[in-house]
């Protein structure tokens, strides 16, 4: 039978308004097929892939359209059937903001034509890794970090692999929703992630919030019949998703500032990559396509879908029954930690786990902000344990150094103190701008350093050759001089001659 | 499509200062409520003439600051500390002692060292002790709680705010025979007269447990307290180890000697001990921010008031007790930073 267990906590983090079932009340989604696909040939991490189709090709869902650029990057496959029109530059949201990169734009048809095949699932491990990163498969979480990278920790010894199946930003249900209907697959792709890192057990860990997802998992567990599989139910407390604070939650461990998990023993992944690799291990099928929760008051038919990558968010949309009319805010990902985008003319990337639609009520903040009252609300929900009211000191006056020592490195970005803070202060926005800066300011010493450095070499050089000039002028001067004595005392021993000569 | 762009969370914030303050009112009701019955509606006026001050002195500071006047007042920050202070100082005094409280609190404690939230010392507490050191006869003519019962001449409705305002009583009616000391007062005089406790406590001024009226105002306060726990605004551990500490050296020094000392009941339920744990040491600004630091902090406060009653020269060392321990905050905060996550 399948142990129990339940966690205690993290440090910090709030209960919120779940509003998850707004898009959990229905199955996914899986008829969706855009009339053209936007797929980027970028990646969040590594080196961009290289295009390798051309102009009016017609492609199968599943080909490869993007070599890897190394042996250690990512491909990238497409998403559906149909005919290449372009491949240009568009915008795509990226690590937090919306910028452009080379993409490759498919006209869709309908004949769904599958190019990709079960393969072999080889024994070695090198060999397995290079698959996945073929497969282009990323985290699904958000961070889209390459899986076969988190996966190869050879060097380190993985102890426990842990499924990440808290779900914790409002709104978002892609990955209860997949729980609930494809536990076995989460499981078995958890399972043959847990033989590559050699880990001894797998632990998967669901918010109490999830009863469903909890129940499927619970079943599917029980039929794998592995005693390697424990399942873990969380308190559901924001941020509990959070890879620390879920380390913390169950092993009442710390990943050690600045470090990763797999440092102290441990490999968090998503439930949905673990998906995605079981979906490459048993069809050979890429990672091409992923579920999006699209949801919010902003959006007619709030719904869970799965997206082909690439497919345009405003396509999608549509195929949830539009906006309301009163829709103020586009947000990717969950309203706590997602961003806003101006445009809806973007493609589902592989980081794109929610797009939240919000009307101005949701949103509105108050526009007033008092000066800190120095409640310390806002320390006692940070996960981190920092004490945000220093932090946004330090960084209204711009104290780089003191940034450093209170931890700015250590904030999650979670937005737990805004929540709480009743003076209404930017906190989490301070702390992004924060961390920009100082970056941006450890550049520029080093560009400074670098600089000062140049300069001082230069100095040395030309002192060196002052040293030597001087040295010269020395030396001339004393010749100089040598012979003005030596004349001078010819001089004198002449006259002296001469007077001597008279007598 | 174009939508707005705005900076996560996109959450609207749980609370807000002027929210704060209103709750922080709303739980001084039941106090007050207990506080007119027993002492008449002179603290009404008292309040009322605080408020207006606060509000007076908040716009005049503001605007010398040129910060914008209507958030400042609208806040609700300055009403608190107006109120507070209104319940400090004695029901029946004139009203330039509530005025006098009040702008040194909102001019001196809190915009001299600039304003909401950068106030090092708590605002009414520094109204209130200069009041103390520079009105000592105004500030230690407590009218006896429910007068008429304990024989003692009361004065009317009007009368009460002809006095407030204008310092004059009826005539044939002088200030001694409506007012008297406080209890603590009485003790702290009576011990030095060498009588001991049991004969001090005799005096109908006396309850049960604490002093007669101000044991029962104390219980409702606690009331309000517990609202404001329940409610989230104050974190349990300033009231918990200022009431804790109190309870301590109240009951060490009890046991030792039950004639020249007051029991730990008594402690809690006079004075300002349980308006002082909830509402006054709990002033955010001026108070520790670490749950270490609130515990020193509280801890700090109760054993500082106990010894300024009971071997310093106030009857009531609450005010002091709160000043001398914000001098400690920023050691308590230096010192009880708390470690960030995954730092060693
Ligand atoms: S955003 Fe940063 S500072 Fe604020 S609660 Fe989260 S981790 Fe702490
Ligand atoms: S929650 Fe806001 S007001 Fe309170 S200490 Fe933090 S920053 Fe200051």
């Amino acid at each position: 039978m399948v142990k129990n267990h339940i966690a205690k906590s993290f440090t910090g983090g709030i209960k919120l308004n779940a509003n998850k079932n707004v898009s959990s009340s229905k199955t996914i989604a899986e008829q969706f097929i855009p009339s053209k696909l936007i797929i980027p040939m970028s990646h969040q991490f590594g080196p961009d892939a290289i295009p390798i189709v051309k102009v009016n090709q017609r492609i199968k869902k599943g080909e490869l359209i993007g070599e890897p650029a190394d042996k250690n990057a990512l491909a990238v496959h497409a998403s559906c059937s149909g005919q290449v029109t372009a491949i240009e530059q568009h915008q795509e949201p990226i690590v937090g903001e919306v910028s452009s990169s080379t993409c490759v734009i498919i006209q869709t048809n309908k004949d769904d034509d599958v190019s990709h095949q079960k393969k072999y699932w080889p024994r070695d491990t090198q060999t397995r890794l290079n698959l996945i990163n073929q497969a282009g498969i990323v985290g699904l979480g958000g961070g889209s970090f390459p899986t076969a990278e988190k996966l190869n920790s050879k060097s380190l010894n993985c102890e426990l692999l842990i499924l990440n199946g808290a779900e914790c930003e409002p709104f978002i249900s892609c990955d209860d929703v997949l729980m609930r209907e494809h536990a076995t697959e989460v499981l078995r792709g958890g399972m043959a992630m847990m033989e590559l890192v050699g880990a001894s057990a797998i632990l998967v860990c669901i918010e109490d919030d999830k009863p469903e997802a909890l129940n499927a998992v619970y079943d599917a567990a029980g039929q794998l019949n592995s005693k390697l599989i424990q399942i873990v139910t969380l308190p559901t407390r924001y941020p509990a998703g959070g890879e620390k604070q879920l380390i913390e939650a169950v092993t009442g461990k710390e990943v050690p500032s600045g470090e990763y998990p797999i440092n102290i023993g441990f490999i968090c992944q998503n439930v949905g990559t673990a998906y995605a690799l079981d979906r490459y291990i048993q069809l050979g099928e890429p990672q091409i396509n992923r579920v999006v929760t699209v949801t919010g008051q902003g959006i007619k038919n709030p719904q869970n879908v799965l997206v082909p990558i690439g497919s345009p968010i405003s396509e999608l949309i549509s195929f949830c029954g539009g906006y309301n009319d009163d829709v103020s805010h586009l947000i990717l990902g969950g309203n706590m930690m997602g961003y806003s985008l101006h445009t809806d003319e973007l493609p589902v990337t592989k980081a794109t786990n929610c797009i939240l639609a919000i009307n101005k009520s949701q949103e509105e903040k108050s526009t007033q902000i008092w000066p800190c009252i120095r409640c310390g609300d806002c320390a006692s929900v940070c996960p981190a344990k920092l004490l945000p009211q220093r932090i946004v000191k330090a960084y209204t006056n711009k104290n780089f150094n003191k940034l450093e020592e209170l931890g700015l490195k250590d904030c999650i970005e979670c937005g737990c103190c805004d929540v709480v803070c009743p003076s209404h202060i930017p906190l989490t926005a301070s702390f992004k701008n924060a961390k920009y800066l100082t970056e941006e300011a450890t550049t520029h010493s080093l560009l400074a350093n670098e600089a000062e450095m140049r300069h001082n070499l230069k100095k040395i050089r030309l002192s060196k050759e002052q040293m030597k000039v001087d040295r010269l002028h020395a030396e001339l001067k004393s010749n100089v001089r040598g012979d003005n004595r030596k004349s001078m005392i010819n001089d004198a021993v002449n006259r002296s001659r001469k007077l001597r000569n008279k007598k | 499509m174009q939508f707005t762009i705005t900076k996560a969370p996109y959450v609207k914030p749980i609370t807000s200062i002027p929210i704060v303050m209103r709750h922080v009112l709303y739980a001084l009701i039941p106090a007050l409520a207990a506080y007119i019955w027993f002492f008449g509606f002179g603290i009404c006026i008292n309040i009322l003439i605080a408020c207006i001050a606060a509000v007076v002195s908040e716009a005049f500071m503001l605007y010398l600051r040129k910060q914008p006047i209507t958030q400042g007042i609208t806040d609700g920050s300055a009403l608190v500390t107006a109120v507070l202070i209104a319940f400090s100082i004695p029901p029946l005094v004139p009203w330039w002692i509530p005025v006098i409280g009040t702008f040194s609190a909102i001019i001196l404690a809190k915009h001299l060292y600039g304003g909401i939230g950068a106030n090092v010392f708590n605002p009414a507490m520094v109204g209130y002790a200069i009041l103390l050191l520079s009105f000592p006869v105004e500030m230690t003519h407590w009218a006896p709680p429910l007068a008429e019962e304990l024989g003692y001449e009361v004065l009317g409705f009007w009368s009460t705010i002809i006095y407030a305002l204008s310092s004059s009583l009826p005539i044939d009616t002088n200030i001694d025979a409506i007012t008297q000391a406080t209890p603590l007062d009485m003790i702290k005089s009576g011990i030095k007269n060498n009588s001991t406790i049991t004969e001090i406590r005799m005096d109908p001024l006396f309850g049960k447990l604490g002093s007669f009226g101000w044991e029962w105002i104390s219980i409702y306060t606690i009331f309000g307290g517990l609202y404001l726990l329940y409610k989230g605004i104050i974190n349990w551990h300033i009231p918990v180890s200022v009431l804790t500490s109190m309870m301590i050296f109240s009951a060490l020094f009890y046991a030792i000697d039950s004639d020249q000392y007051l029991s730990p009941g008594f402690h809690l339920l006079s004075g300002s001990t349980i308006i002082g744990a909830f509402f006054i040491a709990t002033d955010p600004t001026s108070a520790a921010t670490s749950n270490k630091g609130r515990l020193i902090y509280g801890f700090g406060i109760g054993s500082l008031a106990y010894a300024i009653r009971t071997w310093g020269g106030f009857p009531d060392g609450f005010a002091f007790a709160v000043l001398l321990m914000n001098s400690s905050v920023p050691l308590l905060d230096r010192y009880t930073r708390p470690r960030i996550y995954g730092k060693s």
